[in-house]
């Protein structure tokens, strides 16, 4: 054991990015940041499902943290684990994981979280029919549509804070499973965070429409995305660190800019 | 008129014949006991003569009309013929008098309170007036078998055959199920028995029928049968049975 | 004169010595799970994760109500499933040549539903039916999950009446034919009801499994049990929610298999 531990800092001391970071051996695997997302990894989030090109936001985000924190490209690993995987007890095998997975004050009691790297404006995905039908974007007109919602998001408590439909709601395992519900009809709409939305509706539904968005900034329940870590994580502080260095000069806000599409165009919900 | 013929009539259950060419006549209002040992054939016959088991070869004839032709429809011939098995076989999910009912009840028609009268009346005659709404696991053997000799007669029956009824009830119970048999004799029903009763079928048959290996081998009055019989197999079987 | 025959005397021993084996082994077991658990490095966590006291009094009245749900599809598939269950057994002992066709599609029908997976058949009929363009309520996910359960049930209940026919003997049938009653009516009043009444316990079993397998819609939308269970997880990261939901499921079938267990003692007795 320690004869490994010596050879890895030996091996790592030629980084000399390395030798004064934060994350000093507050990682899984010394010298290594294992970051996990999910299976399969969705667009806009990580394009083509390969998080290692650093291509699409949250790769290019984790290279970016990954950096101030003192990881180079080449010190990154990837694993894949689901939203049950990340939340469950006993030893992580990732150091943090980023698959929009949004901060909450009750998540906060079992996991940590990092400070947000995004905060997300949440959009209704519907299907052209609908809108044809009279749909239209305000809160009146949401309440009597037949709602869906992938069960593992924060979407669900807020479509009941947001919108509270007059029919209970039908949810589902993942994203797949709630577009196939709505090409079958059995959903009229269903509440996404803005870049999903754009995804789902223009790639994966057949004439999908943006009914519209309550923005970002809105003031209450804003869904902001953190890095989930284990409870009590020593890691946090360092990423932490990082997240408001790249917030603070800018460096976010241009990944933002360059993989997620401007959202001016949807309109905002009344 | 029921007069029951059979010619010739054949039966193999596999490659093992059973029945192996049996002429028999029996007229109206006679009783034909057939005897011999375990495997010489009487039950299957029995079977044969209400179509429970089809024929290889021969006829039987009911009333001159041929009712053993391959493909025949043998509902209405066994409406006219009924059967009284050993083991009683009676319906379990249903009381005494339903046993007797349902035939009657699906087949001639008529609501449950037309024909309890007539049930109820036969149930009085064998001394089961107060069994009738037991259900069979509550009856003893030789009760169930008059039950199921009920059942039988409910369908208004121009023959009946009656497969060794006594010989699954204990001692003491096989008396009050021959009476039965008594009495439907001394209202002239038409009656084959196969039976092990020999003291009962000397009593009461007006023909004899040793059956042996799937043949008639001897057939005549009891007295001749029992007192003089031709053939040695047939003293060889009564000096074992009797 | 003893008070006990030796024989006696040595199954008072045996017994007592079983006893105490019995008891010794089940003390052991417990204290092994009561004193080691707890010392196992990540118990605290799994106990924060799984058995959460607070978690578990926040969601509990919800995944009673959720659970409901599962009680009402219950209630309207089983029915169906009953009459399924017993046309397709019928339907498998037609020996009418001209009925081929319906025997042969009533074995292919159980062959084929017994041979899928649940889910699998619930996400094709689920989402695979509705999305031919049926209009509302029509392609509702309770409409063909429920036949979905319906399908994979009856298919199972099925084969058990048709056991349960096969185990009626043949002197029954003998005697209904003997009197005159056609092959329709012997099956009806004399078969039938018997074959039935027979696999009770067999098909209170599947009942029961079926009870458990209504989660299984939760895949195509409907909230039941299962999917709040899966909400309440997601919203506060905690397993906790699930444990609530399985003791609703066991206080609801631990009574039923019991039962069945002692329907089919019962029966198994009284065949001896």
């Amino acid at each position: 054991m320690k004869f490994w531990t010596t050879a890895a800092a030996l091996m790592l001391a030629s980084s000399a990015a390395y030798a004064d970071s934060c994350a000093t051996g507050k990682t899984l695997t010394d010298g290594m940041l294992t970051v996990a997302t999910g299976n399969p990894a969705y667009f806009p989030w990580v394009m083509d499902d390969a998080p290692e090109t650093g291509k699409g936001f949250e790769a290019a985000v984790a290279y970016a943290v990954a950096a101030e924190m003192g990881f180079d490209a080449d010190h990154v690993a990837w694993i894949r684990t689901s939203f049950d995987q990340a939340i469950q007890p006993g030893a992580k095998e990732f150091d943090v994981n980023m698959q929009q997975f949004s901060i909450t004050p009750e998540r906060e009691e079992m996991v940590d979280f990092s400070a947000p790297y995004y905060t997300s404006a949440m959009a209704v995905l519907t299907t052209k029919s609908v809108v044809e039908a009279g749909a239209t974007a305000d809160v009146a007109s949401l309440k009597s549509l037949i709602w869906g919602a992938d069960a593992n998001t924060t979407a669900v408590p807020m479509l009941g804070d947001l919108i509270a439909p007059e029919k209970s709601p039908l949810l589902y395992d993942d994203n797949a499973d709630v577009t196939a519900a709505m090409q079958a009809g059995q959903i009229d709409a269903a509440l996404f965070d803005l870049p999903t939305a754009l995804y789902l509706s223009a790639v994966v539904l057949n004439d999908g429409a943006l009914l519209g968005q309550f923005p970002a900034d809105r003031g209450e329940n804003p869904d902001q995305f953190g890095m989930l870590m284990e409870k009590g994580s020593p890691l946090k502080e360092c990423v932490d660190a990082a997240i408001t260095a790249l917030t603070e000069n800018g460096k976010l806000a241009e990944i933002e800019a360059e993989w997620l599409q401007a959202t001016t165009g949807v309109p905002l919900i009344k | 008129m029921a007069d029951l013929k059979l010619e010739n009539v054949q039966k193999a259950f596999g490659d093992n014949p059973v029945i192996r060419g049996i002429d028999l006549t029996i007229t109206k209002g006679e009783m034909v006991c057939l005897i011999g040992a375990s495997g010489s054939g009487k039950s299957t016959l029995l079977r044969c003569m209400n179509l429970l088991e089809p024929i290889d070869d021969g006829n039987i004839f009911l009333d001159g009309t041929d009712i053993s032709e391959p493909g025949k429809d043998p509902q209405p011939v066994r409406q006219r013929i009924g059967m009284v098995f050993q083991s009683y076989n009676l319906f379990p999910h249903m009381t005494a008098l339903d046993n007797a009912m349902l035939a009657p009840r699906r087949i001639l028609g008529g609501s449950r309170a037309q024909l309890r009268p007539a049930l109820e009346e036969m149930f009085t005659r064998f001394g089961l007036h107060d069994r009738m709404n037991h259900f069979p696991d509550q009856l003893s053997g030789g009760q169930q078998q008059r039950v199921a000799i009920i059942r039988a007669l409910a369908m208004q029956p121009e023959i009946m055959l009656f497969d060794e009824i006594t010989s699954a009830l204990d001692p003491e119970l096989v008396g009050e199920v021959l009476d039965v048999l008594r009495d439907l004799r001394s209202q002239g029903m038409t009656m084959v028995l196969a039976t092990h009763e020999m003291g009962f079928a000397r009593e009461l048959a007006d023909k004899v029928c040793f059956l042996h290996q799937g043949r008639i081998l001897e057939q005549g009055p009891p007295d001749q049968i029992f007192e003089a019989p031709n053939e040695e197999r047939t003293k060889a079987f009564l000096s074992r049975v009797l | 004169m003893p008070t006990q025959t030796r024989r006696q005397s040595f199954e008072a021993r045996q017994r007592k010595r079983a006893n105490m084996i019995a008891a010794a082994s089940t003390f052991a077991v417990l204290a092994a799970i009561v004193l080691l658990v707890p010392l196992a490095p990540g118990w605290e966590n799994v106990k924060r994760s799984f058995f959460n006291g607070a978690v578990f009094a926040k969601t509990f009245p919800g995944l009673l109500n959720a659970f409901v749900m599962d009680v009402a599809i219950f209630l309207w598939c089983a029915p169906l499933i009953a009459a399924l269950g017993l046309i397709v057994a019928i339907a498998r002992d037609l020996r009418s040549p001209a009925l081929y066709p319906v025997r042969l599609l009533a074995i292919a029908y159980t062959d084929v539903f017994r041979g899928l997976p649940v889910i699998l058949v619930i996400y094709l009929i689920g989402f695979g039916i509705p999305g031919l363009g049926l209009p509302r309520p029509w392609n509702s996910p309770y409409i063909w999950g429920s036949l979905a359960l319906i399908l994979v049930y009856s298919a199972y209940v099925a084969e058990v009446i048709r056991s349960g026919i096969e185990s009626i003997h043949d002197s029954q049938r003998n005697a209904a034919l003997s009197l005159g009653l056609s092959g329709g009516d012997t099956m009806r009043y004399v078969i039938l009801p018997q074959a039935v009444r027979r696999v009770v316990p067999a098909n209170m079993n599947l009942f029961i499994a079926l009870q458990k397998d209504v989660a299984l819609l939760s895949f195509i939308g409907p909230v039941e049990i299962f999917r709040q269970a899966g909400v309440y997880k997601s919203l506060m990261a905690n397993f906790t929610p699930y444990v609530g939901a399985a003791l609703i499921f066991l206080a609801l079938t631990i009574p039923a298999t019991r039962y069945a267990d002692y329907l089919m003692n019962k029966q198994s007795k009284a065949r001896s």
